[in-house]
């Protein structure tokens, strides 16, 4: 079906609650996550939370929310996503700091709808792993139906794909991203390809820096040619630049900790990080976060050791951790009972659980102060569940971001009839028109 | 360590000595009938002996305290891949998928690894045994069901030879993009000659039906000289419909079109996969045609598509009346079986249709009932203790038994785990 009717079938309504508009959701259990569990009410004023607590005031003119006992918990952050986004891998080269997610945010895409329905308001968009260095990522939220320079979460701190392992090595000889051998092959050229890039990135800041400082001095001279692939790792450099490094194996996650130490910056999180278990120590040492998969494994040689346990393991380590969908490799409407999947790997508490799948990821991504808990003042992007969040038997109901509702389970259910025979309808019209009838004779 | 050659040694399966037990003050949730509370479930060698409140403990057996805990059979997964595949980007390491279109006369059985590191791995969650599917061209070969316990796919055989898996020609005109759930690049060809490929397809798999009929009659009376042919020979039993022709179709044409074929043909079927079930509710249910659910942890198949797709599958089955199992389909994920049954149940299924589609409905399907799938008298001893209802991830599956054996829920996971862990 067209993406642009179905788009207006699902968005064209206009929201029930909108912007700015003051809401008190009432009758609810509150799992804010960082402070405990409060049973009553809470209150959205201009898209931010207002106030918490066993017995709230309707301001007047408020609307009210009935929870009907159901539980609130804070919009899930997804710390690793490929949706919303026209193109995933700049191929041809292993180096490609210069692409942008942001240029080719698609806003129409259904995924985002779909992660919305699960709870997600907030995705960490990046690039696919065919690279070293992958591109520029872009921190989204989830604002189904608007377009795409208001679904950028405004203030995020830019970030940037890094990916290590066999996907890196594989583009050389494979069959997804290109014909041809390249550079590198082997996890010892992967490293090469990070030091030589932050070796150019090192002395293009050097050139750029020595500019400055002459200038300063009054003296006349020429800027340095401006080059657009290393300007984003001269930001890694000098801590702008937030790097989130796809990886798999303990070997490769230490080379690449120690690289970075080497060049004097930080590794903010591990991608997926399946074997970060095992060098746990050592990444709490560099302080570098982990998002890693809830119990995917064995897909590939590198993901053979791969633990439902990781979580856990990391979390016990002191490792600030988070589970990722990698959407849609996995897919974002099953993220929260991923995180519950903690519970039966590694028996996390409820709010360890919920923790992995929202202020973990908003303080990897250093938007802690805007989202990841419902605490007064932080964005009013919320999830209202018919049951405990972490138990399977759960259903996300309603969705807000930024106090506005994007998702309505019981207004969702309506529209698919209508969807339907509008599918029909189209349908209909696809069926060639029968032939006309052949003149006697005629030849 | 890393090849897989040497790691699937390592967690082969701990059967430990099998003794007559009894496991008293537990809740029984039997799937056959209501659950019972504080109960004995008494076990003599492979099987059940006795199960109630007052179930009577015979002299030396050894007794085991349940009180809190909860015992529910064993859990059925129903199209597997489970010791065909152990690395997915590994071809070396797959026997799932034979060449050639026809192959009827393959068998998964001999094939399936006992020392395979999944076998821990989905036990791990309550699975006690597996109906594993192979898949390549048209006709696959014989599914077969597997204990999940044995030294050798012998001891691990529950039946060799259960089904007959074939799959349904695609007419797939390619449908790339984001959300459809087709995956990457798919090809994009005129629907005229997808549609040319698709008859022809399906005009091989007559003919191949008529040279096995053709067969048949020969084989009844034999000429001199006569010499039997392996491939035709293992379709006998699906023609005779003492073998379930198990299909793959997951939308509409390919689910019609197999209902057709098993109506022209006069086969038993089991429909595996299907997604669009919609306009077939009321002939499945009429045809009591049992089905093998898709894996429900996929993308809805339109972008168009209710979000809820396909986990509001099974609601809509057991609504119409049709019997239906739980499989996973992918070798990653049996173990999340019972979580996928659990969403389902959150997406409209009863929970006790539920509870039973990962049990005693499939074993019916099966054609194994009156050995697994409840706790009944007679039945085998192949069931698990656990501290909660085993569709929550928050539940600890405490101990399971196969054949009356207890089995150990180490694998290879749980392994690493406390290797690591003292390294924290």
């Amino acid at each position: 079906m067209n993406r642009r009717l179905f788009l207006s079938s699902l968005a064209a309504a206009p929201l029930l609650y909108s912007a700015g508009e003051t809401i008190l959701i009432r009758n609810a259990k509150i799992l804010t996550v960082t402070k405990g569990r409060v049973d009553g009410s809470l209150l959205i004023r201009d898209g931010k939370i207002a106030e918490i607590g066993a017995n709230v005031l309707a301001p007047t003119g408020a609307t009210i929310v009935d929870a009907g006992g159901g539980f609130l918990m804070p919009g899930i952050v997804d710390c690793h996503a490929h949706i919303g986004s026209d193109a995933t891998n700049e191929g041809s080269i292993s180096v490609s700091s210069m692409v942008k997610i942001e240029d080719v945010l698609a806003p129409d895409d259904i995924q985002i709808y779909r992660g919305l329905a699960a709870g997600v308001t907030t995705s960490n968009v990046l690039h696919g792993s065919a690279n070293t260095i992958g591109g520029q990522c872009t921190v989204v939220k989830m604002r189904w139906g608007k377009p795409a320079t208001q679904m950028i979460f405004a203030g995020a701190k830019p970030g940037i794909k890094f990916a290590l392992g066999e996907n890196v090595k594989r583009a050389g000889g494979g069959t997804n991203f290109s014909a041809t051998a390249r550079y590198p092959a082997t996890r010892m050229g992967v490293e090469d390809v990070v030091r030589e890039a932050f070796n150019d990135a090192r002395a293009y800041q050097r050139q750029r820096d020595e500019y400055q400082t002459r200038l300063a001095k009054g003296e006349r001279v020429l800027p340095p040619r401006r080059d657009l692939k290393l300007e984003p790792l001269v930001e890694v450099l000098e801590g702008k630049r937030l790097v989130h490094a796809h990886c798999y194996r303990s070997d490769e996650i230490l080379m690449l900790l120690r690289t970075a130490e080497e060049y004097g910056f930080k590794i903010r999180t591990l991608q997926h990080g399946l074997e970060a278990y095992k060098v746990a120590k050592e990444i709490a040492k560099h302080g570098a976060g982990v998002s890693t998969f809830a119990d995917s494994w064995s897909y590939k040689i590198e993901a053979y050791d791969a633990i439902p346990y990781n979580a856990a393991l990391c979390m016990k380590a002191g490792v600030l951790t988070s589970l990722n969908t990698d959407a849609p490799v996995t897919q974002q409407r099953h993220l929260l009972q991923d995180a519950a999947k903690t519970q039966r790997y590694g028996q996390l508490s409820d709010d360890e659980a919920l923790s992995l799948v929202t202020i973990n990821p908003a303080r990897q991504l250093m938007i802690e102060d805007r989202v990841g808990s419902l605490e007064v003042g932080k964005d009013a992007d919320i999830v209202l569940t018919d049951k405990h969040p972490l138990s399977m038997y759960a259903k996300v109901q309603k969705v807000f971001v930024d106090g506005e509702e994007y998702f309505d389970r019981e207004k969702d259910m309506r529209s698919r009839a209508e969807r339907e025979t509008r599918r029909k309808a189209l349908a209909e019209k696809l069926k060639p028109p029968p032939p006309p009838a052949q003149k006697k004779g005629a030849r | 360590m890393r090849c897989p050659n040497i790691l699937v040694f390592l967690t082969l399966a701990a059967s430990l000595q099998a003794e007559n037990f009894a496991i008293r003050g537990v809740t029984l949730h039997p799937v056959s009938s209501p659950d019972v509370p504080n109960a004995v479930l008494v076990v003599t060698g492979d099987r059940i002996a006795d199960m109630g409140p007052k179930a009577a403990i015979p002299k030396g057996y050894k007794i085991i305290e349940g009180k809190g805990l909860h015992v529910y059979p064993g859990m059925i997964d129903s199209a597997s891949v489970l010791g065909l595949s152990e690395i997915g980007s590994i071809r070396e390491t797959q026997d799932i998928t034979e060449l050639g279109d026809f192959n009827p006369q393959l068998r998964t059985i001999i094939a399936i690894n006992p020392g395979s590191e999944h076998i821990g791995v989905t036990r791990a969650s309550g699975i006690t045994a597996s109906v594993v599917v192979p898949s390549g061209g048209f006709i696959g070969g014989q599914a077969s069901i597997v204990h999940l316990d044995g030294w050798t796919w012998e001891e691990m055989a529950v039946e060799k030879s259960a089904a007959m898996q074939m799959r349904r020609a695609s007419i797939e005109a390619g449908f790339g993009g984001r959300g459809g759930g087709r995956g990457f690049g798919a090809a994009r060809r005129p629907f005229a000659e997808v549609k040319r490929r698709y008859d022809e397809q399906m005009q091989q798999v007559r003919l191949f039906f008529e040279q096995a009929r053709a067969y048949q009659m020969r084989k009844a009376n034999p000429v001199l000289g006569f010499k039997p042919d392996l491939r035709l020979e293992a379709m006998i039993p699906v023609l005779e419909g003492k073998k379930p022709l198990m299909i793959v179709a997951e939308k509409e044409r390919g689910i019609r079109d197999a209902l057709a074929f098993a109506e022209r043909e006069k086969i038993k079927i089991v429909l595996a996969g299907a997604r669009e079930v919609d306009p077939f509710l009321e002939e499945l249910a009429k045809k009591n045609i049992p089905v093998v659910l898709p894996d429900l942890y996929q993308v809805p198949m339109e972008e168009d598509a209710s979000i809820d797709e396909p986990l509001d599958i099974p609601a809509k089955l057991a609504k119409a009346g049709i019997r239906f199992a739980f499989g996973s389909y992918n070798i990653e994920r049996p173990r999340n079986l019972p979580f996928q049954a659990a969403n389902a149940v959150a997406n409209g299924l009863p929970y006790d249709v539920a509870l039973k589609a990962l049990t005693l409905t499939a074993a019916e399907i099966w054609g194994i009932a009156d050995r697994l799938g409840s706790l009944d008298k007679g039945k085998f001893a192949d069931f698990i203790l656990t501290d909660g209802d085993p569709l929550e991830t928050k539940t600890q599956i405490k101990q399971m038994w196969i054949l009356g054996n207890p089995v150990s829920l180490e694998n290879r996971h749980t392994k690493l785990y406390e290797q690591y862990k003292k390294r924290l």
